[in-house]
């Protein structure tokens, strides 16, 4: 590595400022002062949350934007002055990976090695290879926009990759993506630093991703946080980091949850059925607890907490104003044999499951795996083509209004009027549920309240940052004392910060009788759950609680397994299965 | 340019335009408007479009019971092309009127036959005019019918001075309108700024949308190779559906095409790269489907429709809308259309409009260049 941090950097960012007017007038700086080098040959990482500014960084560096001030050289080329010189050099994956749906997945690749002047002696030699490490070969006629979300991103990285790039640079490759692709993509970049010295600059959500990398620059509201080499973030936390089993009859998440309102406490996340926590000072630990080796996210919560020493999450932990009146010994939902089908497509294909009262049931798969479509028919927004539905006790398919009262929706996308004030909103909504005067008052200043949404009442709800938009969204779900809250992808791209802040509401609600059914594509959060069901291809692979799912993952002596493992020891075995069945005479 | 980067600029132009080509074929929606559309406005003008009047009801109102007067009804009563009901009184005719059972009153006063002895009778002819096209049909009916009338009373004998009936015609609701109907010019218009601009401002808007620009902009493609390869197809397009119009034109209309096609295909050029342009530069200023779609069809096709004089006749305008008019491309193709198909090669025409174009579609195509760079905001 030595040589290679003293050769020119492949990118180099002086003060790099970028700022955008919103529609709602005012202006937000993406960038606010950004410098960072990226070293020739390495793997480079930008980690941040939604809106950190790493696709307005990754835009700038490939001549699609100007900043506003600052200085950018890409291999040497200024690329403000000329970005057309830097381009030619450049491969470049947007996050919609920019593949044209209604071409086949030869007549892409076609396309960019022509649009990069590859003849056909070159092309002879270089799509072979590009086949056999995305594994695309057996796909060349299909249409890109019949692959699955890992597929795509494959064929985007190949097309990127025919040109022969000094400078790879991916936003947000990994997003959505299931675990097992995740996987055989970080092998496919690994593959291309270490045995073809390219340079790769890529943007991720995920944490744990940066720990692959050379170097990882942390971004966060459009400053550089921390940078350097991951093990160097991780190191902050070194010596500070434990894990605590739970007293019998205690819930992991209960634990992580009064651990978290510790003042003497940086982190607590819930972790293979035990509590993972970062302490503030080395020598605080409780007896029962061992130390563990950090990591990156566990070094990044501890520059967190130093910049906002005041961040806490005690004021998470709601209260609701009556208790959830509920029959345990009944599931609460109750789905049998559910199919939807699009034309041929079975979104959904045969699942079924239950969710017991006060439960919080997590929905676990990449994108396109069916989370959603089930969602929409557990919430009578979308027929079912087949199979029984039973929420809070009413038939959906006969008495969806009914059941509806007794339900809360937070959909994936933000669904609230982006022009009424946070007020307003909360108002519109309650009077939408039938809440009226006194009542409709009560509810209202209860919201305010418990959601700490006060400062920001009178605010534009469009204009809110995203974690608050989350907690607004929320808030009018929650309204007409629903007994059970469906919450669609509900951290996805969120910040470390926030998410802690929504698990803590959410295990809250939980303790006060709410059932909360919820999806996400972090496998982590999995371990929140009181049970999971694996969704891949619209099927349920598993499901149990959290320590049943991670005991299908393969035994391993390095490590425990985590619920990625079992998850990819899941998908890998059904796909075997289908593989044989479809082989059988 | 050296000769190994125009090799390039030309492979990277006909990879884009066969992309292009794969995705017009694939996509239901392109097929939609590109070939689908232009087909059903053919037969749509040819057969479902009908200029013939024919059995229009009105009231003949005869407020005179002379012979002279009867006559005159009757000639209403047994023409083909009235279905004429005969009262006495105005109100009644004109609650029918109002009530639109009838769509014009012919008015007897009842002092008709005195003044048709003097040499001043006046008939009064009222038209509905709501519908400008059909009012303005009715209302030549009748004046034929009246001045079928008059010669036959001249051939009987009752010699009248010159002048012994005036028409008084009052158009209601939409005064005194003129128009000459040519459907091929118009459905040629249509068609070319259906698939030039509107077709054009999808294909473009739809790639800001899905982020597919995104990637290919990080290419060694120049946006000008971008833009010629969104330009090739849709012009082949265009050109395909101008040969359906004149084989239309020739096989279904029964049109004369008095000009060269030579002629015609020139100028026919002139207004696609017009559209072409106008297409190109909405979506690259706007980068959505729904408000380039929309914005495109508000400053093309609507005016091509309406405002460039084969639909509605501009001279009846008022004058703030004719000068608008002067700004609209599809008035000069109009113009030169009509000429062409209708009188054949007359310069004096086709040179001041074809220069209009021709000065449009440069100063469009400039400005599409110019604002069409790799860039996102």
């Amino acid at each position: 590595m030595s040589e290679a941090g003293e050769a020119a950097p492949a990118v180099l960012a002086r003060a790099l400022r970028k700022s955008f007017r919103r529609e709602t007038g005012e202006t937000v700086a993406a960038l606010d002062g950004v410098s960072l080098a990226v070293r020739p040959g390495t793997l480079a990482a930008l980690v941040g949350p939604d809106g950190a500014g790493k696709t307005t960084l990754i835009r700038l560096i490939a001549g699609l934007m100007l900043a506003d001030t600052g200085t950018l050289a890409v291999l040497g080329i200024d690329v403000a002055a000329d970005p057309q010189a830097a381009q030619d050099r450049i491969g470049y994956m947007p996050q919609k990976f920019g593949l044209y749906e209604d071409l086949s997945v030869q007549e892409n690749l076609d396309l960019y090695a022509d649009l990069h002047g590859i003849d056909t002696a070159e092309r002879a030699q270089r799509y072979p290879d590009l086949f056999a490490m995305t594994a695309l070969g057996a796909f060349k006629t299909r249409l890109a926009g019949r692959l699955s979300g890992g597929m795509k991103q494959k064929l985007g990285l190949a097309c990127t990759l025919i040109g022969s790039p000094a400078l790879l640079l991916l936003d947000e490759p990994t997003v959505g993506v299931d675990p097992l692709s995740r996987r055989e993509l970080w092998e496919i970049i690994r593959h291309l630093v270490d045995q073809q010295h390219l340079t790769v600059l890529l943007s991720t959500s995920y944490l744990d991703e940066a720990e692959h990398c050379h170097d990882a620059f942390v971004l966060r509201e459009g400053k550089v946080l921390a940078q350097g080499r991951p093990a160097a973030v991780s190191a902050l936390a070194d010596g500070r980091v434990f894990r605590v089993m739970p007293p019998p009859g205690q819930a992991a998440r209960d634990l992580q949850a009064r651990l978290l309102d510790d003042p003497r406490v940086v982190d607590a996340v819930p972790e293979g059925g035990r509590v993972r926590l970062v302490r503030a000072a080395r020598d605080d630990s409780g007896r029962d607890e061992q130390p563990v080796s950090a990591r990156f996210e566990d070094g990044f919560m501890t520059l967190l907490k130093e910049r906002q020493p005041a961040a806490s999450f005690a004021a998470a932990a709601m209260k609701l104003d009556r208790p959830i009146a509920r029959d345990d010994t009944m599931p609460v939902i109750r789905v049998h044999d559910l199919v939807r089908k699009f034309g041929d497509f079975s979104a959904v294909d045969h699942v079924s499951f239950e969710v017991r009262p006060g439960e919080i049931f997590g929905l676990l798969g990449p994108n396109g795996a069916g989370k959603t479509t089930t969602f929409r028919m557990l919430c009578g927004l979308l027929p079912a083509t087949s199979g029984t539905l039973d929420v809070a006790g009413f038939d959906l398919r006969r008495a969806r209004a009914s059941a509806r009262q007794r339900i809360g929706y937070v959909a994936q996308k933000f669904a609230l009027y982006g022009q009424l004030t946070v007020k307003q909103n909360l108002e519109f909504f309650a009077s939408a549920y039938g809440l009226e005067r006194a009542a409709k008052r009560q509810r209202v200043a209860w919201a305010i309240e418990q959601f700490e949404l006060r400062p920001l009442m009178h605010l534009a709800s469009g204009q809110l940052p995203g974690g608050f938009k989350q907690r607004l969204a929320m808030a009018a779900a929650l309204l007409h004392e629903p007994e059970i809250l469906f919450l669609d992808e509900p951290t996805s791209g969120a910040d470390p910060l926030a998410r802690r802040e929504f698990w803590r509401r959410i295990t809250a609600l939980a303790s006060q009788g709410v059932t909360v059914v919820v999806t996400t594509h972090f496998m982590e959060e999995a371990e929140y759950c009181d049970r999971i069901a694996i969704l891949d291809g619209g099927r349920i692979l598993a499901q149990g609680t959290p320590a049943e799912v991670r005991g299908l993952a393969p035994p391993s002596v390095e490590r425990e397994a985590d619920m990625e493992d079992a998850f990819i020891a899941v998908v890998a075995q059904a796909r075997d299965r289908a593989h044989a069945v479809a082989g059988a005479p | 340019m050296t000769s190994v980067s125009r090799n390039a600029a030309l492979r990277r132009v006909s990879a884009l335009v066969r992309k292009e080509a794969y995705q017009l074929v694939r996509d239901p929606s392109s097929i939609a408007i590109g070939v689908v559309m232009p087909v059903l406005l053919i037969l749509l003008f040819g057969y479902a479009l009908s200029l013939d009047v024919k059995a229009v009801p009105v009231a003949v109102v005869l407020e005179d019971t002379s012979p002279a007067a009867s006559e005159l009804a009757a000639g209403f009563r047994l023409s083909p092309y009235f279905d004429a009901e005969i009262l006495t009184s105005m109100p009644r005719a004109e609650e029918l009127m109002l009530d639109r059972r009838v769509d014009g009153i012919i008015r007897l006063r009842s002092e008709f036959s005195r003044r048709l002895a003097s040499g001043d009778a006046a008939v009064q002819i009222l038209v509905h005019g709501s519908d400008a096209n059909r009012a303005r049909i009715i209302e030549a009916y009748a004046e034929g019918a009246i001045g079928q009338w008059a010669d036959q009373r001249s051939a009987e004998g009752y010699a009248a001075p010159e002048g012994a009936v005036t028409l008084q015609s009052r158009m209601w609701f939409n005064e005194a309108d003129d128009s000459h109907y040519f459907l091929v010019p118009g459905l040629i218009v249509l068609i070319m700024t259906l698939i030039g601009a509107f077709l054009t401002t999808l294909v473009m808007a739809r790639e800001w949308e899905r982020g597919t620009f995104e990637a290919m902009f990080v290419t060694p493609v120049r946006s000008g190779e971008i833009l010629l390869s969104k330009m090739i197809p849709y012009f082949v397009l265009g050109i395909g559906g101008l040969v359906l119009c004149i084989l239309a034109a020739k096989f279904l209309f029964q049109v004369p095409l008095r000009g060269s096609v030579l002629v015609l295909a020139g100028v026919s050029t002139l207004y696609l790269l017009v559209s072409l342009a106008i297409g190109l530069l909405v979506s690259s200023a706007t980068k959505s489907q729904f408000v380039s779609s929309m914005v495109t069809l508000v400053v093309t096709f609507l005016p091509a429709m309406m405002l460039s004089g084969f639909l509605f006749d501009l001279r009846s305008m008022p004058d703030l809308v004719r000068w608008i008019s002067y700004a609209l491309p599809a008035r000069y193709y109009v113009a030169l259309l009509q000429t062409i198909f209708l009188t054949g090669d007359i310069w004096p025409v086709i040179w001041p409009n074809a220069g209009m174009l021709a000065g449009m579609a440069a100063i469009l195509l400039a400005a599409t260049r110019a604002v069409t760079r790799k860039r996102l905001a």
